[in-house]
């Protein structure tokens, strides 16, 4: 009891000192609750994938558009339960900045394949029946205060031209890690006027989300789906849905290994700072130290003094550095467009870190000062003059 | 009256790189029960190094130091330590007392070692607060005492485990005069009342006299 509370004494003697240190370390932690945020989001996009979903695109890329025709030679396959064509549509809703993503799909599959994509019975029976239906993501609503029944129109650049839109329903993400910021709309709406207007870009879809009923078969059904175009003017490549968000991880992994780096990098320079201010603590405390040893303290209670100031310092700092990282990370998520992480929330695993770190760098930054405590001799602590 | 202290061919050099400084050469004396010893000496005689052996906290290069039957230039590390705990107390020329534990806890901090319960602990330190004439400046913390007042913390602290011996370096170097008498006659209450052994390092006469022997140190032998 009294040396936890000689601890918490020593441990605020320069009250400045260690204020400036446990905000440090406050902020090296939001920081790194920060960055480790950011990085576990980009990951669970492919934790988000399903195992019995393929992506079907054009082998090449991507950007180049499949024939929709594909749709029900894909559908024949045996294993496969639905196929829905996707069309990435891009477009600008009021402002360039306002950035989610704008997608035309098959409205008769769509909600079957995405089962996470929670939409009412009324509001998908809504949806299906209006050629010019769309569906909205809660979160977009929300940020953009989109109403049901209420019409929304989007200015085409990839498609160019007004699009007009009646929003038939809001879906909601059944799981914290589901994109609850995409805007789906008919493919068909779209099909039609490109016929009419731009007959050389009709019938055309980007990629074909494709579900199986067994996920065990997914290498097989895959193979057998670019089989079959093979050789033709647009031949597939197809994957599971997590290979394929899988690519688009990996092609920013360059800005994610970075990130990771800086986060750790942080850490370890909080660490240098503690274990400064520790080193210089004990040091103008060599003479305590030496006369703790002549009043019989041993080895194992000036460790104790010495790694448990620091642990405090560094458990504080840190334990207000986790508090604040909630709110900034929420703040965070406000400032960013709304469609650029489709879903932002701290891990368990990144509080764990946090948490970890905390201990690690209190843990650390002791061990210098303790060594020489325990090294410096009583007679030789008794002639310090700090 | 029989010895407590046993020094016998007591040497002790410190090593500055590769060259050896010799401080205490082939000492032996005893220290009787109940004694009070001063050390006298100039700088550099090697008094508080002799000081500092007696009390386990530097070890001789050679020769023996047995108190109370005890051969404690034997002990390991952590047996010396726990043996310091409970034989020795320690009073300072510059006091050493915690700034941040006030006079009842600096006081308290030996007996942490021990296995007393909080009430004795409280008991012990407010009787040895009491013998320094300090019981009403119990939560006073160090820089709110004079150095008199800090130094009769400090000898609380000494005695509080009720050692064997109490060693004392310069303890009244830092005082002026009126504090140093009080802090004199304290340690002379000590040994005539409480029949502690006390050995004092000082380079100051009057202090001296106050001892019932003296012993003096020049160049590292006894004359």
């Amino acid at each position: 009891m009294k040396i936890l509370k000689l601890i918490f004494k020593n441990a605020f003697r320069h009250k400045l000192r260690t204020v400036l240190t446990i905000i440090g370390i406050a902020i090296a932690v939001i920081a790194f609750g920060l960055l480790r945020t950011v990085v576990t989001i980009w990951d669970s996009s492919v934790d988000a994938a399903q195992v019995n979903r393929l992506i079907t695109r054009q082998s090449v890329s991507f950007i180049f558009p499949l024939p929709y025709s594909y749709k029900e030679k894909i559908e024949n396959i045996q294993g496969v339960e639905k196929v829905c064509a996707s069309v990435w549509f891009q477009g600008i809703y009021k402002d360039k900045n306002n950035f989610f993503a704008r997608i035309a799909v098959d409205h008769e599959t769509f909600f079957d394949v995405y089962p996470e994509f929670d939409l009412s019975k009324d509001q998908l029976e809504e949806f299906k029946k209006n050629r010019n239906a769309c569906v909205v993501g809660a979160d977009i609503a929300k940020q953009y205060n989109i109403k049901l029944n209420e019409p929304l129109v989007l200015e085409g650049d990839i498609f160019p031209g007004r699009w007009e839109f009646v929003v038939k329903g809001i879906y909601k993400p059944k799981h914290k890690n589901t994109d609850g910021t995409q805007m789906l709309f008919h493919f068909d709406y779209l099909n039609e006027r490109l016929i009419a207007e731009s007959p050389l870009r009709a019938n055309q879809v980007y990629w074909y989300i494709v579900k199986i009923n067994n996920p065990d078969k997914s290498a097989q059904i895959s193979n057998q789906i670019d089989a079959l175009f093979k050789n033709s003017s647009s031949e597939t490549k197809t994957e599971t849905e997590r290979a394929f968000t899988q690519g688009f991880v990996s092609a920013s992994s360059a800005i994610i290994t970075a990130m990771n780096f800086m986060s750790f990098l942080i850490i370890g320079i909080i660490m240098l700072v503690l274990a400064n201010t520790m080193i210089m603590s004990s040091r103008e405390r060599a003479r305590e130290y030496a006369v703790f040893k002549t009043l019989g303290f041993s080895a194992k209670h000036l460790i104790g003094l010495i790694l448990g100031e620091s642990m405090l310092i560094a458990c504080i700092g840190g334990g207000i550095g986790l508090v604040l990282t909630f709110p900034i990370v929420s703040g965070f998520e406000k400032v960013i467009p709304k469609g650029f992480f489709p879903f932002f929330f701290i891990e368990s695993s990144t509080i764990i870190l946090s948490i970890s770190a905390a201990i690690i760098i209190g843990f650390i930054s002791a061990i210098f000062p303790i060594q020489k405590a325990l090294q410096t001799k009583i007679i030789d602590g008794f002639r310090y003059v700090g | 009256m029989s010895s407590l202290i046993q020094i016998k061919n007591v040497a002790k050099s410190y090593w500055r790189n590769s060259l050896e400084i010799p401080v205490l050469h082939d000492i032996s004396f005893d220290v009787n029960e109940g004694e009070f010893l001063a050390l006298m000496g100039p700088s550099g005689s090697g008094k508080t190094t002799l000081l500092n052996l007696i009390a386990g906290i530097d070890r001789p290069s050679a020769g023996e130091i047995i108190i109370n039957n005890i051969n404690i230039s034997e002990l390991n590390e952590s047996a010396l330590a726990k043996w310091r705990s409970s034989n020795v107390g320690f009073v300072f020329q510059f006091y050493n007392l915690i700034p941040v534990l006030t006079a009842f806890e600096n006081v308290e901090l030996p007996l942490l070692l021990t296995k007393l319960n909080k009430s004795e602990r409280q008991q012990h330190v407010e009787t040895a607060l009491n013998i320094v004439g300090l019981g009403d400046r119990i939560n006073h913390y160090p820089k709110q005492l004079s150095g008199g007042q800090e130094q009769r913390v400090a000898i609380a602290r000494a005695i509080v485990t009720d050692p064997l011996i109490l060693v004392a370096d310069e303890p009244t170097g830092d005082l002026d005069k009126n504090s140093a008498n009080e802090i004199l006659t304290l340690m002379d209450r000590l040994n005539s009342e409480f029949k502690k052994t006390i050995l004092m390092v000082t380079h100051d006469p009057h202090a001296a006299e106050r001892a019932k022997l003296i012993r003096h140190l020049e160049k590292g032998d006894l004359v």
